[in-house]
């Protein structure tokens, strides 16, 4: 198949957004490329141009199902089992010094493992019910899929392993039960969860948290986007709490780098300590 | 000594390997010079869930520090850079790394091929790609990639590898320059780095 040239993801991305009114000019245009010729080929388009045509037609539905395509939904539960340790033994109890309750949004929550996983870990340091949790994604689909918490057997091998190096106190398996080939997460895990569809790119702060989690998200947009978002979690977080991203992103480089300190650089945990 | 007549520079050089590559990889990297000044980056498969240890060893044996890039890290002169554990490793245009959580591919993150395309389409005839020993065909489309952007193309010998799928494969699917000893290969690099000192 032919290249598809920066030119053409410039055409395809203004289509979008007169149609759509979703705008992803600023996302990294090195996996954007690769998104978009994965639609291409599971949708068997002759050419990056037919499929400007099909977004041209302004069918929402399609739409939808483009968007889900366009983002990452690869994840896991307890991805860096050091990482949500740290978490249990050091942020939590940090943020309980001066509150009864505790507030976290997981911006860019996918299928929805990583919600999963902090409910887990809220629920063996007996807090879940003192917790309120916003888990938003810019997919409405995939936002429904992780709200259903069903997951394939062969994820739950990986997801068991890294629970397993977290150090829970129980089995995984505690918290799901096989159903139709899949593992059924524990429903109550969740049900005080808010899930709710939010676009980084356009969206502005809604509430205020003791923590944020946006970990492997950002990696998805260029640094002028980064900056953006970065400064809207800023807006997002009360004084002396916490931001944490993946473990090999960093806000060295961003605008505001200087009002948040550098808490755990092996976990990428951040502390706002400028308003 | 027969020489390779290199005629052009280049701007990166973009090196894969999994089984049986470390010893190979680590010879490279300690007969490198110091002032080795052309960027180099390295996807060697690796497990997936140990962040720490892989970089530690590679550089007790190499002259110049290797680093695992941050997402949007700008791509230097004078630099190695190893694809970090359980993150695909991408150049993103405006000559930054991109990193990827993207589906594994070829049951590999990160995969050599997703470095080697990106690489290819950012670096296009400037880009030389280095393929070593490795038990499955990771890399494969990444080296015709290569060679289909007009870059230069090197395979380890597969009759030296430890396990020879990983540069046969390539072998099979597109043109490869050279097929080379692990040590003709440190003569390539050490002769590619006068001539773009020269130039």
């Amino acid at each position: 198949m032919q290249e598809i040239e920066i030119t053409q993801l410039r055409t395809l991305v203004d289509i979008v957004k007169k149609n759509y009114d979703y705008d992803f000019s600023n996302y990294a245009m090195s996996s954007f490329r690769r998104r978009i010729q994965r639609i291409i080929e599971l949708y068997k388009f002759s050419s990056i141009e037919a499929l400007c045509e099909r977004l041209s037609t302004g069918d929402e539905k399609f739409f939808h199902d483009f968007l889900s395509e366009i983002t990452v939904n690869v994840t896991e539960m307890f991805r860096d089992p050091s990482f949500w340790r740290e978490l249990r033994d050091n942020v939590i109890p940090n943020i309980l010094l001066n509150n009864k309750n505790i507030s976290i949004w997981h911006a860019g929550c996918s299928s929805g493992e990583e919600v999963f996983s902090m409910a887990i870990l809220l629920k063996e340091m007996d807090l879940l019910d003192r917790a309120r949790i916003v888990a938003t994604d810019i997919d409405t689909a995939i936002l429904e899929k992780a709200g259903q918490g069903a997951y394939s057997l062969k994820n739950m091998e990986l997801n068991q392993k890294n629970y397993i190096r977290f150090q829970g106190n129980f089995s995984l398996d505690k918290y799901y039960k096989e159903e139709n080939n899949k593992a059924v997460m524990d429903k109550s895990l969740v049900e005080g969860v808010q899930f709710k569809a939010h676009n980084l790119v356009e969206g502005a702060s809604f509430s205020k948290f003791d923590l944020i989690l946006c970990r492997n998200v950002m990696i998805y947009f260029n640094q002028t986007l980064q900056n953006q978002v970065l400064k809207m979690f800023h807006e997002s977080l009360y004084k002396y709490s916490y931001l944490v991203v993946g473990s090999k992103e960093s806000l060295i480089w961003c605008e505001i780098a200087n009002k948040f300190i550098v808490v755990s650089n092996e976990e990428k945990i951040y502390k706002k300590v400028k308003d | 000594m027969t020489h390779f007549n290199i005629t052009k520079t280049y701007k990166a050089i973009v090196i894969g390997g999994s089984a049986g590559s470390f010893q190979v990889i680590s010879k490279i990297l300690s007969s490198l010079p110091k002032d080795f000044d052309i960027p180099i980056m390295m996807c060697l498969h690796r497990l997936r869930h140990v962040r720490n240890g892989f970089v530690e060893a590679l550089n007790i044996k190499s002259n110049i520090k290797i680093e695992e890039p941050y997402d949007k890290e700008t791509i230097k002169r004078g630099k190695i850079y190893l694809a970090p554990a359980n993150y695909h490793l991408c150049v993103e245009l405006g000559n930054t790394f991109a990193l990827s959580t993207e589906e594994l591919i070829n049951n590999s993150r990160p995969s050599i091929d997703m470095m080697l395309q990106t690489a290819a389409y950012a670096y296009r005839d400037k880009l030389v790609g280095i393929l070593l020993s490795g038990a499955n065909k990771d890399g494969a489309l990444g080296m015709k990639k290569i060679h289909d952007r007009g870059g230069l193309t090197l395979v380890q010998d597969p009759k030296e590898c430890l396990i020879d799928t990983m540069p046969s494969s390539a072998i099979k699917i597109t043109e490869i320059d050279h097929v080379l000893s692990v040590n003709r290969i440190i003569d390539f690099l050490l002769e590619l780095h006068k001539t773009c000192k020269i130039a």
